[in-house]
């Protein structure tokens, strides 16, 4: 019976394989020598150890946050391993092991650049930085993008090949010890994708990273950081999964994103790593730091998030509008269901004159679940001019999970205008009699639904990513009914 | 004569609480098309309701079969798969849905219950497209989100164009003619008379004798205080109109 009734609970969670291959590990812990030896496994310049060395001298001051609406379990930070590899053939060190290549293949992640028919242009082209626990293990389309002056590659051969710009941009947005979590992840992080666009240059396809935890005991500490020059235009997207464990595991990751003058970038997630079982029991710790900033005049950041999986979501991608008349969004759908638990909104930092910012979160609780929408809007004394909308919807479904918005505006500028509206709603009887009434069953009513009041975000999406979005709302809700 | 389609025996139904309907029985062979008439409150959608399997409305007693087979026994959605459909009287509204997504997946689940595999993206355009000739709608509407905005007479348009879609056996009218000017009424009725055939049944509920000009029914029961009182041919409708609810019964 309780197998039964596992297998009924866990199998929508397809993504919750494990991969068998060899990998190498550091020894549980954190100090000072573990740092000092991910440092040295990565051959790292002196700078960028001190970095990390100061990092951590900063996280050991400071306490691990309590505001959020959540209950996080005790962590212990001496009982995790930061960093897990998966070990490369001496004899062919160059190549990728074919149960990776497979892994990725399987989770619909294209690492190898296919050859498409002249003609056929069914799929958009996507360059994808694959990372599997602390490693990057492919990027693609590498050599197409440099043709246009564009590096993307995974942060560590960033920081051998492009020190410069990594020195100079990086913690310019997220200081190292900006926070508990991101000073963590400053001393200990692994991997993550590098990105760099040209002035004037438009990035001729999507860019994209995807994360995929696979050993256990593990936590996941990468380290994004974007920089789009003056006049440029970027689309990148980013995706995770992870293997279905009893217990949980930690995921503290950094994004900084730099918007010059002029230029557009939109960064798009849609995250579903492990999210626990119907009980509770397991599932992701997903404690990040995104933050971007526009720059120069006209610079332009949208953010589009899609969060369905991990036990536990603490994020808030924000963006500082320091130039005049430069513009941000946050459109996010964040759902749970059972015993999950979300804790996620944005800051909007106005700080240049004319600036404006837009927000639309979509909240879906389901089962036990507790949802919470968090924001800020400060608009700084010097911000003439500067306009913000802010629009938080809750929608319930059932009556044992919670709906919670904390939005917090600070304005100290009389010449600026903000908005905010809110709604909270239950899925009503009368609409899903009127879907039955056409034959859809309650299930597929609730998800059809779901995706028509996400529908204003979910339309941000890149198209391929909007599809499976889709689908990953509907499978979310399996088990929400009844 | 034809095989008896739908049978209500002595029917009892609440709401809230409320007795409504108070021993109906009510006889539908195929291809017929049968008028409710009656006052406000007679509980004339609650008997839609209760066909539909509304979960506000409860059963208390009494029986419907459709075919032979036990329809409170079954689902909304099952009773849909059928071939029942209802045409509300307050279409209710889907924001963010479109019409082609919304009755994409109702007729999919349909097939899918039938064991038909889906229809094709082309299949399922080129009957989109015929159906909404049909029913004098433009090409924009299926884009638009379910009855998001929609006028009084554009959601009745678009209960009767989702009716040409499933092509259900048995067809209820609730009230179709409320909220719609004459022009539009017209465009209904004639999309409901073109569905008629010898397989396929109607109960056209109405207060007034406007909606049955269009839509000639067989067989007028006048429904007073939850239970039928007067069942005749399409006289009775002129009889209604003359001397109104109070002459019945």
């Amino acid at each position: 019976m309780d197998e039964t009734l596992k297998d009924l609970t866990t199998q929508s969670y397809a993504q919750g394989f494990v991969t068998d291959v060899e990998q190498e590990f550091v020894p549980k812990g954190l100090n000072e020598e573990i740092i000092r030896t991910i440092s040295r496994i990565k051959d790292e310049p002196q700078w960028l150890l001190d970095f990390r060395l100061d990092a951590f001298r900063k996280w050991q001051k400071m306490t691990q946050p309590d505001w959020g609406h959540l209950k996080l379990p005790p962590i212990d930070y001496q009982d995790i391993i930061y960093y897990a590899a998966p070990k490369k053939d001496k004899d062919r060190p160059k190549e990728i092991d074919p149960a990776l290549m497979e892994t990725f293949e399987k989770l619909g992640i294209p690492v190898g650049e296919r050859e498409y028919l002249a003609g056929v242009k069914d799929r958009r082209e996507v360059a994808v930085d694959a990372v599997f626990d602390s490693v990057s293990v492919s990027t693609t389309f590498r050599k197409t993008l440099s043709e246009k002056g564009i590096i993307f590659c995974s942060f560590s051969e960033a920081v051998h090949e492009h020190p410069d710009l990594v020195r100079k941009y990086l913690a310019s947005v997220v200081p190292a010890g900006d926070n508990f979590f991101a000073a963590l992840n400053s001393a200990v992080f692994s991997d993550g994708s590098f990105c760099y666009v040209p002035k004037g240059v438009e990035c001729p396809m999507d860019l994209s990273s995807y994360f995929r935890i696979n050993a256990s005991g593990t936590g996941q500490f990468e380290r994004t950081l974007i920089i789009a020059d003056e006049g440029s235009r970027l689309s990148y997207m980013e995706g995770c999964t992870a293997p279905m464990r009893d217990e949980n595991q930690l995921h503290a990751a950094v994004v900084e994103i730099i918007v010059e003058k002029d230029a557009d970038v939109k960064y798009s997630t849609v995250q579903n790593w492990y999210p626990g079982d119907a009980q509770g029991r397991g599932g992701i710790l997903n404690l990040v730091t995104k933050r971007g900033i526009c720059r120069g005049s006209g610079a332009h950041l949208s953010w589009t998030q899609v969060e369905t999986g991990s036990a536990i979501t603490w994020k808030y991608p924000s963006t500082i509008l320091k130039g005049d008349n430069s513009s941000s969004e946050f459109y996010s759908v964040a759902l749970t269901n059972n015993w999950q638990q979300a804790d996620t909104g944005t800051k909007m930092i106005h700080l240049g004159r004319n600036t404006r910012s837009r927000i639309i979160s979509k909240g879906i609780s389901a089962g036990h679940s507790e949802n919470s929408y968090r924001g800020l809007v400060r608009i700084a004394p010097g911000a003439d001019g500067a306009r913000n909308y802010s629009q938080c919807d809750s929608l319930l479904i059932g009556s044992n999970c919670g709906a919670h918005t904390f939005p917090v505006i600070r304005n100290a500028n009389p010449a600026a205008t903000v908005e905010h509206e809110a709604t909270t709603s239950r899925i009503s009887e009368d609409k899903l009699f009127y879907c039955g009434q056409r034959g859809i069953p309650e299930e597929d009513a609730v998800g059809l639904i779901v995706n028509g009041y996400a529908q204003e975000v979910l339309q941000r999406l890149p198209m391929e990513f909007a599809i499976e979005a889709r689908k990953l709302l509907q499978v979310s809700l399996e088990g929400s009914i009844g | 004569m034809s095989d008896i389609l739908l049978e209500i025996h002595d029917l009892h139904a609440n709401v809230e609480g409320k007795e409504i309907l108070k021993g109906v029985d009510l006889v539908i062979r195929e291809g017929e098309v049968h008028a409710v008439m009656g006052p406000n409150g007679a509980g004339k959608s609650t008997l839609s309701a209760v066909l539909t399997g509304n979960p506000r409305y409860q059963v208390t007693s009494g029986s419907i079969r459709f075919r032979g087979e036990d329809l409170l026994a079954l689902k909304p959605e099952e009773r849909a798969w059928k071939g029942i459909f209802l045409s509300f009287q307050y279409p209710v509204e889907i924001p963010g849905v479109s019409i082609t997504n919304f009755m994409k997946a109702a007729l999919n689940a349909k097939r899918k219950a039938v064991g038909k595999g889906e229809l094709s993206p082309a299949e399922y355009l080129s009957l989109m497209k015929e159906k909404m000739a049909f029913v004098g709608m433009g090409r924009e509407f299926a884009k638009r989100e379910v009855n998001v905005g929609f006028s009084g007479g554009e959601k009745k348009r678009n209960e009767v164009f989702q009716m040409a879609m499933l092509d259900p056996v048995l067809s209820i009218l609730d009230e179709t003619d409320s909220g719609m000017d004459v022009d539009a009424l017209k465009t209904v009725a004639q999309g409901v008379n073109s569905l008629r055939s010898p397989e396929k049944s109607f109960i056209v509920i109405t207060h007034y004798k406007r909606l049955l000009d269009y839509i000639v029914p067989d067989i007028v029961h006048v429904l007073k205080d939850g239970r039928i009182v007067k069942t005749a041919g399409r006289e009775l409708v002129d009889q209604i109109e003359n001397g109104g609810y109070a002459s019945i019964g």
